[in-house]
């Protein structure tokens, strides 16, 4: 198997309630997937996992071929992994260039050129130019959504998790941020949890539909979109698969 | 490097280059104490400003430094360029194990674990009384006292060897906040969280930052012994783990100036204060209030705060 990140019956219980419950999940290089479900499906929980923030109950994950079940979140972030959090969560007191340089800096070192341009290149592809010297607390909260989203970029990651990237966002800076996502899948592999619909249905190549933390459901948007189980878990209306 | 910080740092030291001409004996004796606390601030800024952890049991270090330096000094002999080594050595030492040890707590714990680590040290120096000589401590004879053919006696050869370590303190910790390291633990600072999903290893940094807090303790704590000639228990005390917290606080966490303003502040607060009352320490107490009030960042802080926000 050829998959970027696989996980087999991969679970976790928080004191007994069942968040996510033998997953088995198979990502391919290079493709865009959505990960969708209800509230409390257990979508950001599964993703925490795959990051490293949250230890699984049971079960294995795979990064290109690798048992990274057992890695801190540091080392998997070295593998290739990026992730950006759902609650924005920037170094608010420092200046947005340090923030994202601080995010290309581990890969580039202390080669100060290197970072500054890499630093400026990001922040021009997300639209930030010219804010490199604001406090990213000071942003607003689409723009630190950006800023969130640059750190993602300036990593150089094969694998980007996005926790419901869009989520708070403005229509015209949806719309933006979908052309950068497009852009973005030339270079990674991206992993997308986001209750915007109509955000999933343009970028995704395929989509996970997670239900009570088990897989309900996979396929292309066309297909999900017309699933009666999937119909079924979002508008509670109890119909059989 | 950045030429008006250079500049200002550079200029910080000349100008106490300039002061040992012109200074009288009282003043010039007292800078030359305040330049090596000040080393002893330094380093716990670096713990404290730069990585956010707040240690309630850095006199441990400051007294393994001491003492690292003092015992085999006085004990073995060792001359004092080694001896100086060996107490920086200690402190060092000291610092990884109990950084191994207090690192596996956050917050409220870590400053409960540390201090309860300094103060066994503490209580191991008392029990340790045949070498340490308990309350009385060491008192280093005026022979032994000579760094590379220099008479720590003098206080001209003090002076200058206080700026000397005062240099190299100040510019070790320039350099080290201002590469990626230093920035590191100011993200660590700002949001763990944050930082270890961007792939740092948060334990490793805040372990050396423990290690190079200590070191830079241990080297004040040593330099102090050497240049006064007495290794004694008090430097172990609570107290002396709560001076570098308040220096720090008033002259600004987090900026590389700051702890040397906050010690001179404080030295000289308490010595007009003491001048004028019996009742110092209230005075002392009140200044405390009123800058904590009005400078919440300390003095340094709240100039970067207002005028200089490039300071390091």
């Amino acid at each position: 198997m050829s998959a970027l990140l696989s996980t087999r019956a991969l679970s976790k219980s928080f004191a007994g309630l069942r968040a996510v419950h033998e997953v088995d999940f198979d990502l391919e290089p290079g493709e865009i997937r959505a990960l969708i479900g209800p509230n409390g499906a257990g979508k950001t929980t599964f993703v925490s996992m795959l990051i490293g923030r949250v230890a699984p109950t049971s079960g294995t994950i795979h990064f290109e071929g690798r048992d990274i079940t057992r890695l801190p979140a540091h080392a998997r972030v070295r593998l290739g992994m990026a992730y950006t959090f759902q609650i924005t969560s920037v170094f608010a007191r420092l200046d947005v260039a340090e923030n994202v340089a601080l995010a290309a800096r581990r890969r580039l070192g202390g080669d100060r050129a290197a970072v500054a341009r890499e630093t400026a290149a990001v922040l021009e592809r997300v639209g930030l130019a010219g804010h490199g010297d604001a406090l990213a607390g000071d942003l607003s909260y689409g723009h630190q959504r950006l800023v969130e989203l640059a750190m993602g970029l300036a990593q150089a990651p094969r694998l980007l998790i996005l926790d419901e990237p869009t989520q708070g966002l403005a229509e015209g800076e949806i719309a933006a941020f979908r052309r950068l996502i497009r852009d973005v899948a030339a270079e990674a592999t991206v992993l997308l949890i986001e209750h915007n619909m109509g955000v999933v249905m343009a970028l995704a190549d395929r989509i996970t539909v997670l239900d009570f933390g088990e897989v309900l459901a996979e396929g292309s948007p066309a297909e999900i979109h017309g699933s009666a189980a999937v119909q079924a878990a979002y508008l509670g209306t109890g119909a059989d698969a | 490097m950045n030429a008006r910080i250079l500049a200002l740092h550079g200029g910080l030291l000349a100008l106490l280059l300039a002061l040992h001409f012109v200074l009288p004996v009282y003043h010039h004796g007292n800078l030359a104490r305040v330049m090596v606390l000040a080393c002893y601030a330094i380093g716990y800024n670096l713990l404290f400003g730069y990585t956010g952890l707040l240690s309630l049991g850095h006199a441990m270090f400051f007294a393994a430094g001491m003492y690292g330096m003092g015992m085999p000094l006085y004990h073995l002999g060792l001359g004092a360029e080694l001896a100086f080594l060996a107490g920086i050595a200690a402190a060092g030492g000291l610092a990884l194990v109990v950084g191994l040890l207090a690192l596996r707590t956050v917050g409220v714990a870590f400053m409960i674990v540390t201090l309860m680590f300094s103060q066994a040290f503490y209580l191991a120096i008392l029990l340790a009384a045949r070498w340490t000589r308990g309350d009385e401590g060491l008192v280093l004879a005026g022979a032994d006292r000579v760094l590379f053919g220099l008479d720590l006696t003098d206080p001209d050869i003090r002076y200058l060897l206080a700026l000397g370590l005062f240099a190299l303190c100040l510019s070790a910790a320039l350099w080290l906040v201002r590469r990626p390291f230093g920035r590191v633990l100011v993200a660590i600072r700002e949001n763990p969280e944050r930082a270890e999903l961007l792939g740092y290893d948060i334990f490793r940094h805040k372990l050396a930052a423990v290690v190079l807090s200590g070191m830079f303790s241990g080297a004040a704590g040593a330099a102090y012994g050497l240049m006064f000639g007495y290794v004694g228990a008090s430097f172990a005390e609570v107290h002396f783990s709560i001076f570098p917290l308040l220096w720090v606080l008033l002259g600004g966490a987090g900026t590389v100036i700051g702890p040397f303003f906050g010690v001179l502040f404080m030295f000289y607060l308490i010595d007009i204060s003491s001048g004028l009352t019996p009742a110092y320490m209230l005075v002392a107490g009140v200044a405390l209030v009123l800058l904590t009030l009005f400078a919440p960042q300390g003095l340094v802080g709240e100039v970067r705060r207002r005028w200089l926000r490039w300071l390091p």
